[in-house]
């Protein structure tokens, strides 16, 4: 039997069967489901008079369109409203659970998912979202579909799919200290670019990615997808096990021991071959910034913003610095701020908190930002970062703290830029418009994000590390 | 699903590189729960000088004169060409509702983003794959040629240009299969129901924990 990678291992657990043409149809374990990509796939179920295949399978909650203050208000925005109450009604006509608003469980659907023990290793998890990637940080195989697709798992529990190729994204040694995934995975996609992983499963291994935490790996996974691969995977070690212990949907006594065995085997053998191999020197990496429009678009803290000198790119790089009103040449740390957010799918848990505060603690957001926040991922979250006493620190500091939810990430809320705002934000996408119309983002990490608001322009917080 | 034969049609060019799905269809128009209704929206932020909101009127709002698709010569196009990695970013299937709802029933591109693409065969869209050279050519023979149109035929996989030369193009057999015949996937899938049944069966079997209820 020849050597299999992971992805080939959880690929061959849930093929049904080959289709003639090589694509297989793939059971499905798991889907997550949230508000603005599930209405059309309901209201197609409808129409074709068919059934959930499995009802159990499916968990939803609304997270995008949410508002993260207020809530006691309900929902002001009529048309999110509709979409949220859409939501609700359909999973409570067919039975499905769905953590509403008023669920202290409520959360970004990538931050709930591993937090709850609703994901779990080896299982086969599609969201109608592309940061669905996030939970191959368990071992798992997951990815993001579109809303036919979300129809299909409903009806079928299964999906047409063609097999990707296999990646390896190798991380050696180790970051220095102040330096994160964030940053980690901001370089690995400024070199292999938006679409060098498009077709690819990528599977990240390495020193630095084993020491890293799960909370950690999941920030990577997250931004699979904007190095354009669909799905990013970790293999299951001591981490892995240690976390998932003890979740609330998370197997128990005599299921636990068993899954355990098993899980214990999801990662790539020994001498198994990827189409491609990319290796990276974790201690060559510095905390990183994105100067422009697409995620690869980012430089290291002490750069500067590049120049057009490159023919086949002046012209993207030329529509970048316009949109983001940038000169070339310039120091990156001269870059400053209107707003901070710290929150998304990327870096919203716990330890992102965690690290923001360590860094904001005793400090004040300088005068010159018009809007800090800090919007927790989950209820759990932000509980805990209250019991912790983070929330007070951030308060002090001058910064908002939110109720959870996608918030500017993506801005189909309230929360967003007005035009030509920019803002330092650790979300995963710079797109133009991406936090408002006109709005300008730069991502960076949680820790980064937070000197920036103490500063008000970007500072290599690798310094707030050095004693 | 629509069943999708040829179609001959103006060709609009988009010279950009990376156009990702916010560009296709901001999020503010996310949040209709019908899937049609869109194409007044496509490239909104670039299209318009003001802000779009859902619902909106869009027959009075200021022009992007600029902007490629405002200009009289490629009004009505059917045929979008554009460069690499179309359609990147989330996975909303909002994009080729909006690229459909407007007129567009093929794209031609350097390269597609994964997720872009399968949902384009999934509403009747055909995404064509040329290499780098051939969408050059087309990019110059459209700017030369005002009312240039083409004739895409998916039976044949060939580009017919208005001089009559011939392009062909790849793509897979299943995915061309279903576009032709305009066919339901999801019934396809349900024809394997005692397949997927006794996969299931084996697999609770094997992994109880999955199978865990969440409430
Ligand atoms: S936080 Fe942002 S990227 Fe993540 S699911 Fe929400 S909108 Fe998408």
């Amino acid at each position: 039997m020849s050597a299999k990678t992971l992805y080939d291992k959880l690929w061959e657990s849930h093929e049904v069967r080959q289709n003639e043409n090589g694509t297989s149809l793939l059971y499905i374990d798991r889907q997550l489901i949230h508000e603005v990509t599930s209405p059309q796939a309901f209201e197609g179920l409808r129409m074709n008079g068919r059934a959930p295949w499995r009802t159990g399978a499916n968990v939803a909650v609304p997270d995008h369109n949410i508002p993260t203050k207020d809530r006691e208000k309900g929902v002001e925005d009529s048309v999110s409203k509709l979409q949220i109450d859409t939501l609700a009604s359909n999973t409570h006509e067919l039975g499905i659970t769905n953590f509403d608003m008023s669920d202290p469980r409520q959360g970004i659907v990538h931050v709930i998912g591993p937090e709850q023990g609703i994901t779990l290793p080896g299982m086969t998890i599609v969201c109608g979202d592309s940061h669905t990637s996030t939970h191959g940080a368990l071992g798992a195989l997951a990815f993001g579909i579109g809303t036919s697709e979300v129809e299909h798992v409903l009806a079928t529990q299964c999906l047409v799919q063609e097999k990707s190729k296999n990646m390896l994204v190798r991380v050696d040694g180790k970051l220095k200290a102040g330096v994160t995934a964030k940053d980690l995975i901001l370089a690995i996609i400024g070199k292999i670019g938006t679409a060098g992983g498009t077709g690819y499963a990528i599977e990240f291994g390495g020193e630095a990615i084993r020491s890293l935490s799960m909370e950690s790996r999941m920030t990577v996974c997250n931004m699979t997808i904007e190095a354009g691969a669909r799905a990013g995977i970790i293999a299951v070690d001591e981490t892995t096990i240690e976390y998932v212990k003890g979740r609330n949907f998370a197997p128990a006594g005599h299921e636990w021991e068993k899954a355990e065995k098993y899980w214990r085997t999801l990662h790539s053998d020994e001498d198994a071959s990827y189409d491609e191999t990319i290796v990276f020197e974790a201690s060559e990496i510095k905390p990183m910034v994105s100067w422009g429009t697409s995620p690869e678009m980012v430089a290291a803290v002490d750069g500067v913003v590049p120049d057009a000198s490159d023919p086949a790119k002046a012209e993207q790089i030329g529509n970048a610095l316009k949109y983001m009103d940038l000169e070339s040449g310039m120091p990156i740390e001269d870059i400053t701020f209107d707003k901070v957010f710290i929150g998304s799918c990327t870096n919203s848990r716990i330890e992102d908190l965690r690290e923001a505060a360590r860094v904001v603690q005793g400090q004040k957001v300088a005068s010159t930002i018009s809007l800090a926040m800090v919007v927790p991922g989950s209820g759990p979250v932000k509980e805990q970062a209250e019991a912790e006493g983070l929330d007070k620190i951030f308060l002090e500091a001058g910064f908002e703290w939110r109720e959870p939810g996608c918030s500017m990430c993506l801005a189909m809320n309230a929360d967003r830029l007005e035009p030509r705002e920019r803002c330092a934000s650790t979300s995963n996408r710079n797109f133009e418009g991406r936090q408002g119309q006109g709005g300008r983002t730069h991502l960076l990490s949680p820790a980064m994000a937070a000197a920036a608001a103490v500063e008000g322009h970007i500072v290599d917080v690798t310094k707030y590390y050095e004693n | 699903m629509q069943k999708f034969t040829s179609v001959n049609g103006l060709v609009a060019p988009l010279d950009r590189s990376n156009v990702d799905t916010d560009a296709i269809i901001p999020k503010q128009f996310l949040k209709s729960i019908s899937r049609t209704g869109f194409g007044p929206y496509l490239f909104d932020e670039w299209r318009y000088l003001d802000h779009g909101e859902p619902g909106q009127d869009c027959s009075n709002r200021p022009l992007n004169i600029d902007f490629v698709l405002n200009q009289d010569r490629y009004k009505g196009a059917s045929v979008l060409l554009t460069r690499e990695n179309f359609g990147c970013g989330s996975s909303r299937e909002h994009a080729p509702w909006a690229l459909l709802d407007y007129g567009f029933q093929v794209i031609l591109a350097e390269s597609f983003a994964d997720i872009f693409y399968s949902n384009c065969f999934k509403n009747g869209i055909l995404p064509v794959v040329l290499s780098k050279q051939q969408i050059a050519d087309f990019f110059d023979a459209v700017e030369a040629n005002p009312g240039y149109t083409m004739q895409v035929d998916l039976e044949s996989q060939t580009i017919t240009d208005p001089q009559g030369k011939v392009t062909t193009y790849e793509l897979d057999e299943y995915r061309k299969y279903c576009l032709i015949n305009g066919l339901d996937e999801i019934g396809q899938t349900l024809s394997y129901q005692k397949e997927i049944t006794a996969f299931e069966s084996k697999h609770l079997e094997q992994n109880s924990w999955l199978f865990k209820e969440v409430r």
